[in-house]
């Protein structure tokens, strides 16, 4: 079927076309930047600095950082775990509530969403949320103290509701109440196979805040070996550059592998590399999961 | 009128019984709030007392009234965080959801169902990207021995530049990392809007002879709003909390760039974490809170005023 296109139309494609296209390559710029860099020798980088096209080609970065796994595998175990464990629980309390707050038979609907809207506004601070997670929690250096604190927000409750509000017609729940279901078995029965580009959208977003999460770490973990992947590599990144300094300063010849700037380049893309594989699996529901509806109900 | 009447008089109790489903569903988030975000409030006190370190109990600690405060404001730093936290957030409202909004509406009136899908991927994919990530891209292009900016401008024959001492440039970098970043999700977010528009509106309006361009305005444009409004709502609650990721990967602790790049979640977050200064940690904390929320509802009253439709709540 060929429509004929009017000029404006001519016009409105062309300028798009370029915006479209110069965002894309400004977006996937910084990732060239770094697959590059870490595909280059470590002397090169030194001797010539960072280049969008290396002129030499190695693996040793890559074989560097999984000469000794065992930290690094460590971190990937701690992060999958927190990841996996984390994502689950928010789903399924996320999705309940979700339901049940666009139940237009639930008269206390309105109050309850803006009880968790409300904590978006106003809030303790992050001292006594400290308190609270260390010495009232005791979460301290615990698995707790990274799952705990992401489990839920409510922008993605919001989001949940008003995707089941518009993927379930209220006949369909309706027609299942008369049909003598209680309200738990219409959640996991009719509206759970209904929400699922709700639920992998959203899912993808727990996920994701999972699996970059470094803060938690920051905050409440010393013990080394329950350090996430994000910041066992902000680690070793700091540490690379604080003793570069010292020792370049000091005139010292150090002891041991320091981490280069080409085997920096290599974790970044092992560190990122296994969340991107998400993506094309959950691709295909994401622009119907996150139509969002009106907040205030 | 009458028909709440007649709900109140069943009250609570009743509305408990009839779906106590429901309620036991959504028990554990509201459980969960109350826990994560009511109690920390409690510990607001902590601003009012004098921190020590041995004690777990903040009732027990002496109460020293508002000398905390006193010391935040002799530090002389709070107009200036105050305004680093806002001005940044404005400038990423504004210029994240006009990107977004613009790039989504161009995008959706573009053929070709691959074309459209990949580049919506890739424009996506930098939110992909963990803030120590970003840090390490950021390090990349513009540390002064080998980044690729001053690589580049030794090719040209120019001088190289040391960004990590110019503060000013930084407010530029980061709000183009911010954007870079963030606008992604926002566009696809705008572009799940756009596809929920009815195709009838398009045909009514290219019957009625509008163009394209006529059509993004008038038809487009217009329902956006709701979404809009929510992503705002959303983002105005945040407006005294800045991007803490954001500005700690990518200034990390190099005083140099404080004078334009601290934000009060950074000042926090030091005091708590590297100068162990909780006086002035608990105290930024509830400035930032309680002037937070005043600022929110003082908006909010004034928008309330003009159009009531437009109201946050």
């Amino acid at each position: 079927m060929k429509i004929k296109e009017d000029g404006a139309t001519k016009w409105f494609r062309f300028i798009a076309y370029v915006v479209v296209l110069t965002g894309s390559v400004l977006c996937l710029l910084p990732f060239l930047l770094i697959i590059s860099a870490s595909l280059t020798s470590n002397e090169e980088i030194v001797r010539e600095g960072y280049n969008l096209i290396p002129s030499s080609f190695t693996l040793d970065a890559y074989k560097i950082v999984f000469m000794f796994p065992e930290d690094l595998l460590r971190a990937y175990g701690v992060t999958t775990f927190v990841t996996i464990v984390g994502t689950a629980i928010g789903l399924l309390l996320m999705t309940m509530a979700g339901y049940v707050l666009q139940r237009k038979d639930f008269k206390y609907r309105n109050f309850f969403s803006f009880f968790i809207y409300f904590t978006t506004l106003f809030g303790g601070g992050l001292v006594p949320y400290y308190m609270l997670i260390t010495n009232y929690l005791k979460f301290g250096n615990t698995m707790n103290a990274l799952i705990w604190p992401s489990l839920m927000t409510p922008f993605l409750i919001i989001l949940m509701r008003s995707f089941i509000h518009s993927a379930v017609p209220d006949e369909v729940v309706e027609s299942a109440k008369i049909d003598g279901a209680n309200d738990f078995v219409i959640y996991y029965r009719v509206v759970l196979p209904l929400a699922v580009p709700g639920l992998a959208t959203v899912g993808l977003f727990l996920a994701l805040h999972y699996w970059n999460d470094w803060f938690h770490s920051a905050l409440f973990i010393n013990d080394t070996a329950k350090y996430q992947l994000q910041f066992y590599l902000y680690n070793i990144i700091n540490t690379s550059n604080f003793l570069n300094s010292i020792g370049a300063g000091a005139g010292v010849v150090l002891s041991g592998p320091v981490p280069s700037e080409s085997m920096k380049m290599a974790m970044a893309v092992v560190v990122t590399g296994p969340i991107l594989l998400l993506y094309p699996f959950i691709q295909r529901y994401f622009v119907k999961g996150l139509t969002i509806g009106a907040v205030k109900g | 009128m009458s028909k709440t009447m007649v709900h109140k008089k069943k009250g609570l109790l009743h509305e408990l019984n009839k779906n106590k489903i429901l309620f036991l569903m959504l028990l554990p988030t509201l459980l969960y709030f109350l826990i994560n975000n009511y109690v920390p409030m409690i510990g607001i006190y902590y601003a009012f007392v004098q921190f020590d370190f041995h004690s777990t109990n903040m009732f027990q600690m002496a109460f020293i009234g508002l000398k905390n405060f006193e010391f935040l404001w002799k530090s002389g730093k709070l107009i200036q965080l105050t305004i680093n936290t806002i001005g940044y957030n404005i400038a990423f409202i504004v210029l994240v959801n006009g990107l977004a909004i613009s790039v989504a509406v161009l995008l959706s009136e573009l053929r070709g169902k691959w074309f459209k899908k990949i580049t919506q991927s890739i424009l996506f994919l930098p939110y992909f990207v963990s803030f120590v990530i970003l840090s390490v891209i950021v390090f990349n292009l513009f540390n002064y021995d080998q980044g690729v900016l001053n690589t580049v401008l030794e090719k040209l024959g120019a001088e190289p530049i040391n960004l990590y001492a110019k503060p000013t440039a930084w407010i530029f970098l980061i709000i183009i990392f911010f954007l870079w970043k963030n606008f992604g999700y926002s566009m696809v977010i705008y572009l799940a809007s756009i596809t929920g528009i009815s195709e009838e509106y398009y045909e009514a309006a290219k019957i009625d002879g509008a163009n394209i361009f006529q059509r993004s305005w008038h038809i487009t444009l217009p329902m956006l709003k709701n979404t809009f409004v929510i992503l705002l709502l959303f983002a105005l609650g945040g407006i005294m909390k800045g991007q803490f990721d954001l500005f700690y990967q990518m200034v990390g602790n190099n005083g140099l760039l404080f004078s334009t790049t601290d934000i009060l979640d950074t000042y926090v977050y030091r005091s708590l974490r590297v100068t162990f200064d909780m006086g002035m940690a608990t105290a930024a904390g509830v400035y930032q809170s309680i002037f937070g929320f005043a600022l929110i509802m003082t908006v909010n009253t004034i928008i309330r005023k003009i159009n009531k439709d437009y109201a946050l709540f």
